[in-house]
């Protein structure tokens, strides 16, 4: 019997449920869903948390569980899974440009982050775009923001942290 | 593998992440600056949160879910060191633990990301990435009051020749030592020891803080094995407090 569902359809169910902190920001774009599988009737998900500790966790595993419920899905699970580890590179093109109209700056790639602190010192202004700025930070109102001041236009703004 | 080799180090470092994590989480609202406020809470949410995806390693060993193994044992049954129950006292002793600890922390993640043990292996990647914030964070400020003003440098060097007995406790070796060894789940107490003791000194050279002879210390034991110092239990008390009242309770 062919599947009910394609992979391609679930993931576009899931582009309906955005991160809580950031909610224009979806899972899938923000790479925290990291695998789909459908196996008959059943669709099984596997997410990874973008922080350990992460408190949104159970949350957004209930609405990915809602979505897939109101598409008529009956049987659905959700595993949280350390099997590909979440990085800030995970963050789709869209979902950074999200984050940026959110007001977020989108984190610098976290490859070479701490034997390159300038990555941290001088993130880019999501309002004008410049570099002349100043780490406040290294931690925020959240654990995947840090807080940063713009010396141009004389605001404070965040940034998603490179992980 | 041995299974209870494989627990008694799960044990330990998750008992090490929720302990210290809440003493962290003991500065929000008490932090001398804003953002210091601020670091230690979420240094708090860090640990308290990677302690649990550990007692939920745990959890699918056989032992009890992770609220069960945080809140209902008591202080003999904690296998944190002792560095890591002491009070925050002033902020001086607060930054130097973070620093004594933290930095041990993320080598012993460093170490673990090489377990044959593939759920930690898996889960040490991730807490690694994390932590270098906390340790960023922790040289930063050693190295900035390590070199600033009389008073500064005077309070941070009292608290830690006061630390520095606790700080090699956190080096306890397992009753399981060899065996942990053996099976490369973890390379041990020792060599994580050797390279803590080689970044330590790197940071502290940094300063006009010095470091007592390594020889003439006399570490300060017993927390793995669950004799601790009274400052545990009080802790505990308050931590379950809400659980022990209402163990369905959401908050």
């Amino acid at each position: 019997m062919a599947n009910p569902y394609s992979i391609d359809q679930i993931y576009s169910w899931l582009e309906e449920v955005k991160d809580p902190e950031i909610p224009v920001l979806s899972l899938v774009d923000l790479g925290v869903i990291t695998r789909v599988e459908v196996t008959g009737e059943e669709v099984k998900i596997e997410m990874t948390p973008t922080f350990v500790g992460c408190p949104a966790m159970d949350l957004m595993k209930q609405e990915v569980l809602d979505v897939l419920n109101n598409n008529g899905v009956k049987k659905a699970e959700v595993i949280i899974s350390f099997k590909e580890p979440w990085n800030s590179d995970k963050i789709s093109e869209k979902g950074r440009q999200a984050l940026k109209q959110f007001g977020l700056a989108p984190p610098p790639s976290g490859k070479n982050l701490f034997t390159d602190l300038d990555v941290l010192e001088h993130a880019q202004c999501p309002r004008c775009n410049g570099n002349h700025t100043e780490l406040r930070s290294p931690f925020g109102p959240t654990l995947c923001r840090s807080i940063h001041y713009c010396l141009d236009c004389r605001e404070a703004f965040e940034q998603f942290k490179p992980l | 593998m041995n299974e209870n080799a494989l627990k008694e180090l799960l044990y330990k470092i998750a008992d090490d992440q929720l302990i210290l994590g809440h003493r962290n989480s003991e500065w929000t609202g008490m932090g001398p600056l804003l953002e210091e406020d601020i670091a230690f809470s979420s240094m708090a949410q860090d640990k308290i949160g990677q302690s649990y995806a550990i007692y939920t390693i745990l959890h699918s060993l056989g032992e009890q879910d992770p609220d069960t193994i945080a809140f209902t044992r008591n202080a003999n049954q904690f296998h944190n060191s002792i560095l890591t129950e002491l009070p925050n006292g002033e902020y001086d002793f607060s930054l130097i633990r973070h620093f004594l600890y933290d930095t041990a922390e993320i080598i012993r993640f460093e170490m673990l990301t090489h377990s044959s043990y593939t759920p930690l292996a898996e889960l040490a990647i991730k807490i690694r990435a994390e932590l270098k914030y906390h340790t960023l964070h922790a040289n930063t400020w050693i190295k900035q009051l390590g070199s600033a003003t009389e008073e500064s440098i005077e309070r941070l060097q009292k608290s830690l020749d006061y630390a520095m007995p606790y700080a090699l406790g956190i080096f306890e070796e397992s009753p399981y030592e060899a065996e942990i060894i053996k099976s490369g789940i973890f390379a041990g107490e020792k060599a994580l020891y050797e390279t803590w003791k080689q970044n330590i000194e790197a940071v502290i050279d940094q300063t006009r803080l010095h470091l007592a002879d390594w020889s003439l210390l006399k570490p300060v034991l017993g927390g793995r094995l669950g004799n601790h110092s009274d400052h545990l239990q009080p802790l505990l008390d308050e931590m379950s407090e809400v659980f022990r009242i209402d163990p369905s309770a959401e908050w």
